[in-house]
């Protein structure tokens, strides 16, 4: 039986100086890329395939195939191309990691270029958290002072060159197509598919984009092997994942656990939800992925049951809320993110977008009527699967999903002729009014 | 205002590090931010120029990203985490006491009263990836977690006053310019500074610890890939 929560990744976050060098190589790191190094690059991939490790950026891809697909013969220069834009509502998982322990996102980095045969590669960072841009810039400036990084790398003839790229603030850089374009320097508005990025990636050369955490799981299958890896998990979702709770729970933060475990496994160990309260909602994977409510709390969080309950895994970003809110206000402000973050390259997400707002701010101040749901859905109908890219589709998720769970609640703005909810009620600090003057 | 020559150099130095001089654009119009205080004109056309790009280009770039501003921010820029999550767990609270108590609306700065050391502007952001330490506010973008109305008033009189303040999971805060020079790659030697992660971040490792829960023989020696079986 494994263990509930198996930390592997956050296992040495909080020790002394964990984003250090001297720290990571004293628990071991940098030995695993040894061992890759005297392996083939194929059978490195074939490691990654046999650990059964899908990408841990939210569609779930299998990582070792991904990285198969890559056109060997082909003459132009291979890529690596780290997505560390983390941005999509919920998922705080990334950039902790790379904070508390950089060189292992860099090692990863190291091993998977070997595999792909790439001599440059790239982590993308979101430019709104500077410190975790510290933390990688130093852990790539340690490697290569150490001969990690560099040419002919532990004496292996294989060379390597990281850049770390800050971006500049925009939601839809952290899908894969979209941050190559803000990455050759243009507007981040996604491209056509196929040719894939496998195919015709960075400057149109065969590319493998992978999540921080994907990568950083990469030393860990090659130094303790696909079968421990595979180990953990389930059927088909394999391996240890990072789990970020947040919201109305007593200990909000990240649990690293088999994928599979459950929520109501998670909430019991975060301590329950908030005194008094119970929850009344939640992300499975970001604001991305349809909400489930109490009802769910025992299906297993991997990548198959979650598609049975019509959401998804996503980023594993679970965003709980107990009875005090309102899904209206909710679903609203996700919708204005959607509205704001979209890119403007098609009209269904451009314009539809606009439209799920107007609807759904109306309804919020018990305007509109019933209908008003028809239409929303509708609205829904002709965005999903009609978009260029994933944000519409996400941007849909919100809105149907909490039709589904709780379309009395939308009826009650329209009796009620308001919002029957007090947000000060869904506070950190609601309840407590002295602790308001404590603080002050 | 023009642009001095080491900044040119500095610019000129960003192309470099890329197959592709043009990937450089994003943090070259950083480091225009830490040289000018905001994207100028002149800004505009060296970037364009070192890359063999139109101006127009350059603007349909620096236009399409929320970081890139066109108007001077604060030496502190606040941001205030009002998406879903932080926005119920106080978010929206905390920014109409901040715009109440600074006298400003959403992306301006407050006025330079007689005796203020710095400036501060305010933003309202979206999800920072810091949902576990909601409400959350951003100090240019340096976290400061678990924010109360009280603490964010506190917090920027103290950076108006001058006051040393420090981020709740970096290092000591500096200004916004000085930022913009980090994400352009010029790093400032500052990474040691701060702990390794926030209380919420070891969560789980600590039950695990407590619990005595691992994962699969971790730590034993290797074994061989899992080709082998
Ligand atoms: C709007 C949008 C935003 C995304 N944001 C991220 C992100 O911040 N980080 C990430 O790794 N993947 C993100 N993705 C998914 C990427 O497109 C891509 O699937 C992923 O980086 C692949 O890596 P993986 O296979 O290792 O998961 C996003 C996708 C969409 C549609
Ligand atoms: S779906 Fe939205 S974000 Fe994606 S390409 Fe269309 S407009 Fe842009
Ligand atoms: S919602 Fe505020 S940091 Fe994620």
């Amino acid at each position: 039986m494994t263990d509930t929560l198996t930390p592997v990744l956050t296992e040495p976050w909080g020790a002394d100086r964990s984003w250090t060098r001297e720290v990571y190589e004293a628990h071991g790191g940098y030995a695993a890329l040894d061992k890759a190094l005297a392996m083939a690059p194929d059978d490195v991939i074939a490691a990654v395939k046999d650990s059964g490790l899908r990408g841990r950026g939210g569609a779930g891809f299998p990582t070792g195939m991904k990285w198969s697909f890559i056109p060997q013969e082909n003459p132009n220069p291979k890529y690596l191309v780290v997505n560390a834009d983390e941005s999509e509502p919920g998922t705080c998982k990334d950039i902790p990691l790379m904070m508390a322990n950089p060189h292992v996102l860099v090692e990863g980095v190291i091993i998977s270029s070997y595999a792909i045969r790439a001599k440059k590669a790239f982590i993308y960072i979101r430019g709104e958290v500077v410190h975790v841009i510290r933390r990688v810039q130093n852990a790539v400036r340690e490697a290569y002072e150490a001969g990690h990084l560099g040419t002919d790398i532990h004496g292996s003839g294989f060379d390597l060159d990281i850049v770390v790229h800050a971006g500049a603030g925009a939601y839809i850089c952290g899908e894969e197509t979209a941050l190559l374009e803000g990455l050759e320097g243009r507007r981040g508005q996604p491209r056509l598919r196929p040719p894939f990025p496998a195919v015709a990636g960075l400057y149109a050369s065969p590319t493998v984009i992978n999540n921080v955490e994907s990568i950083a799981s990469v030393p860990s299958i090659i130094g303790h092997g696909a079968d421990w890896f595979a180990s953990m998990g389930t059927e088909k979702s394999k391996g240890m994942g990072i789990f970020s709770l947040s919201g109305h729970v007593k200990r909000p933060g990240q649990y690293e656990a088999p994928l599979g475990i459950t929520l109501r496994e998670l909430v019991d160990l975060a301590g329950g939800m908030r005194e008094g309260h119970e929850l009344k909602f939640w992300t499975p994977g970001g604001s991305s992925t349809p909400l489930l409510t109490a009802e769910h709390v025992d299906l297993p969080l991997d990548f198959e049951s979650m598609a049975g309950a019509g959401t998804m895994l996503g980023t594993r970003a679970l965003q709980l809320f107990d009875e005090t809110v309102c899904v209206v206000r909710a679903v609203l402000r996700w919708t204005e993110f959607y509205k704001h973050e979209s890119c403007g390259k098609c009209t269904p997400c451009r314009e539809g977008t606009w439209w799920l707002v107007q609807t759904l701010a109306r309804l919020e101040k018990g305007q509109g009527s019933e209908e008003d749901l028809d239409l929303l859905l509708d609205q829904c109908d002709n965005i999903l699967g009609r978009s260029f890219c994933a944000l519409g589709d996400g941007a849909t998720s919100p809105i149907s999903s909490s039709i589904k769970h709780f379309r009395d609640e939308y009826l009650a703005h329209l009796t009620h002729g308001g919002c029957p909810f007090d947000p000060a009620a869904s506070t950190v600090w609601a309840g407590s009014a002295d602790q308001q003057e404590v603080t002050a | 205002m023009t642009l001095e020559q080491s900044t040119l150099d500095e610019l000129a130095e960003i192309a470099g590090r890329y197959p592709e001089a043009r990937s450089g654009l994003l943090p070259m119009l950083h480091l225009v931010q830490s040289a000018q205080g905001k994207v100028t004109p002149e800004g505009i056309e060296a970037c364009a120029e070192i890359l063999g790009i139109t101006p127009a280009e350059v603007s349909g770039v620096a236009t399409f990203y929320t970081m890139y501003k066109r108007r001077e921010v604060g030496d502190f820029h606040v941001g205030v985490c009002t998406n879903t999550l932080c926005a119920v767990m106080g978010g929206d609270e905390i920014m109409a006491t901040l715009q109440d108590h600074l006298g400003v609306g959403n992306d301006e700065t407050a006025e330079k009263r007689d005796g203020d050391a710095h400036t501060v502007s305010l933003e309202h952001v979206e999800c920072n990836a810091a949902c576990d330490y909601a409400p959350v506010m951003m100090v240019n973008w340096e976290f400061l977690d678990d924010m109360t109305p009280q603490k964010a008033v506190a917090l920027v009189d103290d950076l108006r006053a001058g006051n040393e303040v420090h981020s709740t999971r970096g290092p000591r805060l500096c200004s916004w310019r000085e930022v913009e020079r980090v994400l352009a790659g010029f790093p400032d030697g500052r990474a040691d500074e701060g702990p390794s992660a926030g209380p919420a971040s070891l969560a789980g490792r600590e039950i695990a610890r407590e619990r005595g829960w691992s994962a699969p023989s971790a730590g034993a020696s290797a074994p061989a890939s899992g080709s082998e079986e």
